[in-house]
């Protein structure tokens, strides 16, 4: 055989099986990565507090996995519910988070996940009453954390009544079950920070972490923090 | 000029830089080679590399004398007849035989050293699963009374600390056994202390690597790996997922800190009565915790089989669902 076919019959392969691999990998990930950046830097006049707005929901209810468990964000421009992670917040600036937790709950794998930690004032608020610790194996459980673990910043979700007239799919509005739960937070110095829920809500995955806690845009993203 | 004045030639120029390189290298990069100086297996573990770069800088530097050597004196020159080599090499008893002595010497000597160090060190800094074969003195009984609820841990008292381990995808958590159990995302240490990880996970393999510590330990679940090391140094460390756990692994890090004694102390009795309305919430202190067998969240089980060095793991009593 000639040189030139016995090349063909290493590398045409080789080249096959990368571009699988690669397909495959970008398959995987892009999914998950429809949105882009939600700005956070130019709604305030400089040195104010910033107000996030976002919801937890049990099933997004669109996109290429609408039964995936989801985090939406309130674009504070339009006031429209956005699947997007990623956003862009002022350096050293007070954060007043609140989260609307459409979802049931359950006990926590680790209890750890149980106790506010990183907050201003070292609590969070479960609709307008104070904690600073919830016992995930009473009451409704815990659905979500909202952790960014480079801040030691992390907060339970409290899970609403699974018996009731749970939100079936996102964006959902505030006339279905839901915990509205603030917090606030300071932003660190330039960087890019990751967030993440700690709560295994991945159902039908590996330990539950697959799926939507393992795909941008979901259950994890990050604070682009800049000047 | 005949092959023994080339090869005695080439041995003096490789003596001479050998020993150069070796010693420039043992005394001003050696202290600098990782993990530095931390604990006792850091120091211990940069030795076993210095040792290593020693033996292996001659082995390098007689290749490139070599390679260097014949380049100038043996090429071909230009119009010339072409070289023949080959032959008086393969028939040359004294480079044989010095060839299969002088690596077979290295190699038994560095599987020796390598063995010493392994066992004077005490795993040197390796997880040793949960059976160690080689415990410091006074460990199997603070790590008993850990598992008791009885434990004591007081600056000057000379007491090996048992921390526990938690992985899980993707943050480390560490629990205090000694001090109530609590559980805290910070790892704080106390210096001149010798230290009994227990490593654990509760979901997928990780694996728990203090990198200035010199510690490394897998961290598999159901599974209490236990690795030792004591303190020497005050300052601040790494601490890495080296195993490849998820998406988020690359974010599965954090920093400890090593600090005196009291120090430790005030930070430990402190997080404990912050972390008291938590602690009672925590399962029982315990090796190993089952997760719940359906995966998606639910809480976590102390593995009520499990001795401190046992590897027997059954799964344990569920906890009231919600």
């Amino acid at each position: 055989m000639s040189i030139r076919g016995r090349l063909a019959i290493v590398v045409v392969p080789f080249l096959v099986v990368v571009g699988l691999i690669v397909w495959s990998v970008a398959t995987f990930l892009t999914p998950g990565t429809p949105g882009g950046v939600m700005n956070f830097t130019n709604t305030q006049a400089a040195g104010q507090p910033v107000n996030l707005t976002v919801q937890s929901v049990g099933a997004i209810g669109f996109g290429p996995h609408p039964t995936w468990v989801s985090y939406l964000v309130k674009d504070p421009h339009t006031h429209q519910w956005v699947q997007d992670t990623t956003w862009k917040l002022p350096a050293d600036t007070v954060v007043h988070m609140t989260v609307l937790q459409y979802d049931t709950g359950s006990p926590l794998r680790n209890q750890q996940w149980g106790q506010v930690v990183g907050t201003l004032t070292g609590t969070a608020s479960l609709n307008g009453h104070p904690y600073s610790v919830y016992d995930s194996n009473t009451g409704n459980g815990v659905g979500h954390t909202f952790a960014v673990p480079a801040l030691g910043l992390s907060v339970p979700m409290i899970g609403v009544n699974a018996n009731a007239q749970v939100c079936g799919s996102g964006p959902c509005h505030t006339s279905s079950p839901h915990n509205t739960i603030t917090f606030s937070f300071k932003t660190p110095g330039p960087g890019s920070y990751s967030w993440q829920c700690f709560v295994p809500c991945g159902l039908g995955y590996l330990y539950g972490n697959g799926g939507p806690m393992s795909t941008q845009n979901y259950m994890g993203g990050f604070l682009e923090v800049v000047r | 000029m005949n092959e023994t004045h080339h090869l005695r030639r080439m041995t003096i120029i490789w003596i001479v830089l050998s020993v150069a390189a070796d010693l420039l290298f043992w005394f001003l990069v050696g202290p600098h080679v990782p993990p530095g100086r931390m604990t006792d297996m850091a120091t211990s573990n940069q030795f076993d590399f210095n040792v290593l770069f020693v033996i292996a800088i001659p082995v390098l530097i007689g290749v490139w004398i070599y390679l260097a050597y014949a380049i100038a004196v043996w090429s071909a020159k230009r119009g010339g007849p072409e070289p023949v080599g080959g032959e008086a090499a393969r028939t040359n008893r004294t480079a044989q035989v010095a060839w299969i002595t002088i690596t077979s010497v290295v190699v038994i000597f560095l599987a020796g050293f390598g063995t010493v160090e392994l066992v004077v060190n005490h795993g040197s800094g390796g997880g040793e699963g949960p059976n160690p074969v080689w415990s410091p003195s006074g460990a199997i009984k603070a790590e008993t009374a850990a598992l008791a609820g009885t434990g004591t841990w007081s600056p000057n008292s000379n007491q090996v600390l048992p921390v526990q381990v938690i992985a899980q995808q993707w943050k480390f958590t560490y629990r205090y056994p000694t001090f109530g159990g609590f559980e805290t995302s910070q790892l704080v240490l106390p210096v001149n202390t010798t230290i009994a990880f227990n490593v654990t996970s509760l979901d997928v393999i990780h694996s728990f690597w203090a990198y200035q510590l010199s510690v490394k330990a897998d961290a598999n679940p159901q599974i209490n790996d236990v690795a030792y090391t004591t303190t020497d140094q005050i300052g601040r460390f790494t601490v890495r997922c080296s195993e490849l756990c998820g998406i988020w692994h690359g974010s599965m890090y954090n920093y400890g800190s090593v600090v005196t004694q009291q120090k430790f102390m005030q930070w430990a009795q402190s997080t404990e009565a912050a972390n008291a309305a938590n602690t009672k919430f925590l399962p029982p202190f315990a090796w190993t915790y089952v997760p719940d067998a359906n995966g998606a969240a639910g809480g976590y089980y102390p593995d009520g089989s499990a001795t401190p060095y046992s590897t027997a793991e059954i799964y344990g009593s569920k906890q009231p669902a919600s």
